[in-house]
């Protein structure tokens, strides 16, 4: 699950957000190193962990990836909620299985992160100190069983659009660990939408707690592929690199395509007057979304962010001695081994 | 020796072979605290949709990696020496298949 295809920058590197296309003054064999960078960059090359890159390509790329590493992690807490009470056995199985992926999904964007040179610890730190950002789609309630559902179907939906351009991302780790997440992504959209079905078919109370769900979660999927292409200085700059493929709003545009005639086949409505096809387009036109919500919660100040980022902590803080506890047994282990050797 | 406590778990690459017959490869990195709980925590990061049959761990600072920088003078040696591939050599059609 991920995540907007937005490029945030953390706390306290806002400084280096105005990154520029054109590198400054460097040496001659940097010039030559940034030449071979650049040829294999426009060949749609890919780079590798311990191949030279222009330090801010290393900066933005750590950012991104570890910001995506977040976002899967805190991720497992909005749908975690419910596994307790999930309405059967077979959901709640599904929905383990589902939230252990995402677990997963963020330990493989963690070790892709760590081969720029970044340590987990400080990855961890960053998050726990609220220096980094994750996607703010997380910072939302589930407040009802359909809100799983439409997690799986529009978030986790939102999320394959952003990420299948992201399989061919030029840093290859990166792009290995997309294509080991899209894989196991499809799993999810469709659990959550058959979940949906399911409901569907059942009474009023149920149908309502389905379209309330959705009405709930629309603009905020739309929000997810980042601000419009207008306001995305740094897009630009990741399109350069090969990192960013398709523009925030082409893909926005995809989703609310995709989305629509499932939305019909469901029996909800999308909660925007202003959404119809456009035959000239070829696509369907879409209301505005309310940005001053998404950037405040970005900032902060979003229903759940002290409760998500508080989880987290606390988790990390209450594993603490098992983390000692299984170092200690292994230099115990390696102790006895070398006793015995002897 | 080193003295001072290790903070972070060690951090291990991770090798998967997906069926009997095929050879192990390389799929990702995890941290964990030894061999053991690496081949376990291994099998689930990386195989929880039997994507493997057999998992190899090694820690990621035994191995030795080629120069990326160097990888001109390495590799290059082999590039005039075409000789080496099959389709160096001509053979009459009527020979067919060799």
């Amino acid at each position: 699950m991920y995540t907007q295809s937005f490029s945030v920058s953390d706390q306290d590197d806002a400084k280096s957000a105005g990154l520029k296309a054109v590198p400054k003054e460097t040496s001659a064999a940097e010039q030559a190193l940034q030449a071979q960078f650049d040829a294999r960059i426009d060949a749609d090359g890919r780079i590798e962990p311990r191949d030279w890159m222009p330090e801010a390509y290393r900066k933005t790329l750590v950012r991104q990836i570890s910001q995506h590493a977040h976002s899967e992690i805190v991720g497992m807490l909005p749908e975690g909620n419910w596994i307790s009470r999930a309405p059967s056995l077979k959901r709640k199985a599904i929905l383990i299985a589902k939230v252990q992926d995402e677990g997963g999904h963020g330990l493989y964007l963690y070790s892709a992160a760590e081969t720029l040179g970044t340590s987990r610890d400080q990855m961890l730190d960053a998050l726990h100190s609220g220096k980094a950002k994750y996607s703010s789609i997380f910072n939302y309630p589930t407040l009802n069983w359909a809100d799983v559902g439409v997690i799986g179907w529009l978030v986790d939906g939102a999320a394959i659009m952003n990420q299948i351009p992201l399989c061919r991302c030029s840093y290859g780790p990166y792009a290995r660990a997309m294509v080991r997440v899209c894989k196991e992504e499809s799993f999810h959209q469709r659990q959550g939408y058959e979940a949906l079905l399911v409901m569907m078919q059942g009474n009023q109370a149920q149908k309502d707690m389905v379209q309330d769900a959705v009405n709930r979660w629309w603009w905020k999927c739309l929000a997810m592929f980042g601000p419009p292409d207008a306001d995305s200085p740094n897009s630009a700059q990741g399109m350069r690199w090969g990192i960013k493929r398709i523009s925030n709003d082409d893909l926005r545009q995809k989703f609310v395509d995709a989305t629509v005639p499932q939305a019909q086949v469901l029996g909800v409505t999308l909660p925007d007057p202003d959404l119809k096809w456009n035959e000239a387009r070829g696509h369907y036109d879409y209301g505005q979304i309310d940005w001053d919500e998404f950037w405040s919660t970005v900032n902060g100040n979003g229903p759940c962010n002290r409760e998500r980022l508080g989880a987290r902590v606390k988790a990390w803080n209450d594993g603490a001695w098992v983390r000692e506890a299984a170092l200690a047994h292994s230099r115990k282990q390696q102790q006895r081994q070398m006793k015995e050797a002897a | 020796m080193s003295t001072t406590a290790l903070k972070e778990w060690p951090l291990w690459e991770v090798f998967v072979r997906s069926k009997q017959g095929l050879e192990h490869k390389h799929c990702g990195s995890l941290h964990a605290s030894d061999a053991q709980h690496a081949l376990q925590m291994a099998r689930d990061v990386y195989t929880r949709r039997q994507e493997g049959v057999s998992i190899w761990v090694v820690q990621s600072s035994a191995i030795a990696a080629s120069e990326p920088n160097d990888k001109n003078e390495f590799f290059e040696p082999a590039s005039d020496k075409v000789y080496r591939h099959p389709t160096f050599y001509e053979i009459p059609e009527e020979v067919g298949h060799m």
